[in-house]
């Protein structure tokens, strides 16, 4: 592999997954030229009584808490010092602006009036959580631009930009992991006005805490996944060591994590509601067996996390379980009450062929990075 | 002054007089509806429909007894809806009215998920739809004129004034006609309070109304959360400043250590 800042052009362009990734983002751009011309009544389920859908729970929601893996490990090597962590930075900066990218993609599609995306920006409403979430994402998308920018720098061969970023990296970090506590805590506060409305077993108000510290399993496990596949599927060969720290830090979250939520549970809806039978308390038991109790079984009692197979399946749960939970917010644990007045919601093939587009793209984008740009190797520049 | 509506379950005949009134001064286009085995039409509130009468059928001492129920915006006191917007595109005026401005919407639908009482609808149809509900006829209340609905209503279902006087009079009729009413005065304290209150001679679960409904102001829920944002900015800042330089330390004084020995 060569090491001159320029990435890897022995990764082969196409693979017959980059062949069937391409054809999704393809369809993908089909279904959003039909949405911005049909309308949102043409393309999706979405109806007055269930005004957000699969594009806010997943794309959104779960694709900003994917992008929590950047602040976590941009944090513990500029700010910590944890130096053992280096070589996945950039591999993790970047699914941290892969995810705000496509989660801006995403909102940019769903909201009701695309062309004033920007309004948030110039009108100002500071009591409402979905202003302070967007200001967030223009910052935070912003800096990670900015955390990236070496990268790119290295490339076209402007080593002094590089370098010039390089030093002013640890305020630029901590900017980030500034705006990225607030803003995955913000997204669990957007649904902090509706008491009435969402299910007991995911309303209380710590939501954004709750948020917050799922976005930190969740990222950890995100980064930890990708390096994992990425040093498959690319034959860079990278220290397990690496892998088996964010397992450790994993662990500790996540009974942390475990607790918090059986506090929440106990002390709100009590623990009968988690095994009442009904649509919700099933979600909450599928939710909470992926994201965490079977995950800890598995870090705490078998030998998994010695193997990097072992880890990489439960990187793999943690993420479906973190992402079920947003899916449980966002839509579930609202069904009662909006399928009360009548409705229902079930997301049309275009809301599915946008949300796979959306992650055929992430692969996409983070594969051509990982061919042209510095990614999984390093240049001269960052080296100091 | 902020204005206020009583509306007296008791004395609506079910002529929906006033969903064609709102209809005629909002502007408001006509769907074709069909039969769905009861009287209310149209079924719900829509984008084209701001008020509607539900026509409710109870057995009371045998007999059938029908209930009519005006659903229509509350304009709430402290209004989730406005609270969530991002952009101020909903506001409470100081007229009472909570009002929308197009131009400001972009469109993401917050306020319908945060409203307690399910009213704003969208235009799904539309290519680039607003939100549409009551707007209390503002454009007619600031110019010191009754909403269109209550100018035409024949039986004086709805009492219009201030907010103290909609609830004085609602407790002397109820006060006033011992077993006539049920004791209980509908946005009195629902959602932290609203502007258009009800008083009923049945009990609100039975005509459907949603006695869940939190009765707290609905906002103080995410401003705890925003006005901590502070405090959470400079908890960061010091932990993420205190660890750099603590870690930093170390490294420095480990490379003087090696450069000395």
């Amino acid at each position: 592999m060569k090491t001159d800042g320029s990435g890897a052009h022995d990764i082969k362009m196409w693979t017959p997954a980059t062949v069937a990734t391409v054809l999704v983002m393809l369809g993908g751009a089909g279904v959003a030229v039909y949405r911005l011309v049909s309308g949102l009544g043409a393309a999706t389920r979405l109806s007055d009584s269930f005004p957000w859908g699969l594009w806010l729970a997943v794309d959104v929601l779960g694709g900003v808490a994917m992008a929590a893996g950047g602040f976590i490990v941009a944090s513990m090597v500029y700010l910590f010092n944890m130096k053992k962590y280096k070589p996945i930075t950039r591999p993790a900066i970047l699914t941290a602006f892969i995810g705000y990218f496509l989660a801006i993609v995403a909102i940019l599609l769903d909201i009701g009036q695309p062309h004033r995306l920007w309004h948030p920006a110039v009108m100002w409403q500071i009591h409402s959580v979905m202003w302070v979430v967007a200001i967030h994402v223009m910052l935070y998308t912003t800096t990670l631009a900015l955390e990236f920018s070496p990268m790119f720098f290295e490339r076209v061969g402007w080593h002094g930009a590089a370098r010039t970023v390089q030093k002013i990296m640890v305020p630029v970090v901590l900017f980030g992991a500034l705006l990225s506590v607030l803003h995955q805590s913000s997204l669990g506060a957007v649904f902090l006005i509706i008491p009435g409305k969402l299910s007991p077993l995911w309303f209380n108000t710590k939501l954004p805490f709750l948020f917050l510290v799922s976005a930190v399993m969740m990222g950890l496990s995100m980064v930890g996944l990708e390096a994992i596949l990425s040093s498959r599927a690319f034959r860079h060969p990278m220290d397990t060591e690496i892998f088996k720290g964010l397992a450790k830090a994993l662990t500790w979250v996540a009974l942390f994590y475990f607790v918090l939520k059986m506090y929440f549970l106990v002390a709100g809806p009590g623990l009968a509601a988690a095994f009442d039978g009904s649509m919700e308390s099933r979600m909450y038991l599928l939710e909470m067996t992926l994201s965490v109790i079977l995950p800890l079984l598995l870090l705490l009692g078998t030998k998994m996390k010695e193997s990097v197979s072992g880890l990489l399946v439960i990187f793999a749960l943690v993420i479906a379980g973190v992402l079920i939970n947003r899916l449980n917010v966002g839509i579930f644990g609202l069904y009662r009450h909006n399928a009360a007045s009548g409705g229902f919601y079930f997301p049309t093939w275009m809301e599915f062929a946008i949300t796979a587009a959306l992650i055929a793209l992430a692969f996409f984008i983070f594969k051509m990075a990982a061919r042209h740009l510095p990614l999984l190797t390093s240049g001269a520049a960052s080296e100091h | 002054m902020a204005n206020s509506v009583l509306i007296d379950m008791t004395r609506c005949i079910g002529c929906r007089g006033c969903q064609v009134a709102c209809k005629a001064w909002n502007d408001r286009s006509v769907k074709k509806t069909v039969m769905n085995g009861n009287f209310t039409n149209p079924p719900e509130l829509s984008s084209e429909c701001y008020t509607h009468v539900r026509f409710v059928e109870k057995g009371v001492g045998g007999q059938p007894v029908w209930s009519f129920v005006k659903k229509q915006c509350l304009h709430c006191q402290t209004p989730a809806c406005a609270s969530v917007c991002p952009v101020g595109a909903l506001r409470k005026t100081p007229e009472g009215p909570v009002t929308y401005e197009f131009e400001r919407c972009f469109g993401c639908r917050y306020c319908m998920l945060a409203c307690p009482f399910q009213i704003p609808k969208y235009e799904w149809e539309k290519v680039l739809p607003a939100v549409q509900k009551c707007t209390f006829c503002a454009d007619r209340v600031k110019d010191g004129l009754v909403p269109s609905c209550i100018k035409t209503c024949p039986t004086k279902t709805m009492f219009f004034g201030s907010r103290e006087e909609v609830i004085g009079e609602a407790k002397r009729r109820i006060n006033g006609h011992p077993g006539k009413y049920v004791n209980y005065i509908y946005g009195k304290e629902e959602a932290g309070g609203t502007s258009w209150l009800y008083i009923s001679n049945v009990p609100f679960q039975e005509l459907g109304f949603d006695m869940n409904v939190p009765q707290y102001k609905l906002p103080d829920l995410t401003w705890s959360y925003i006005s901590s944002i502070p405090v959470v900015i400079g908890a960061v800042f010091v932990a993420g400043i205190g660890s750099w330089y603590a870690t930093r330390r170390q490294e420095v004084q480990e490379k003087e250590k090696e450069g000395k020995s």
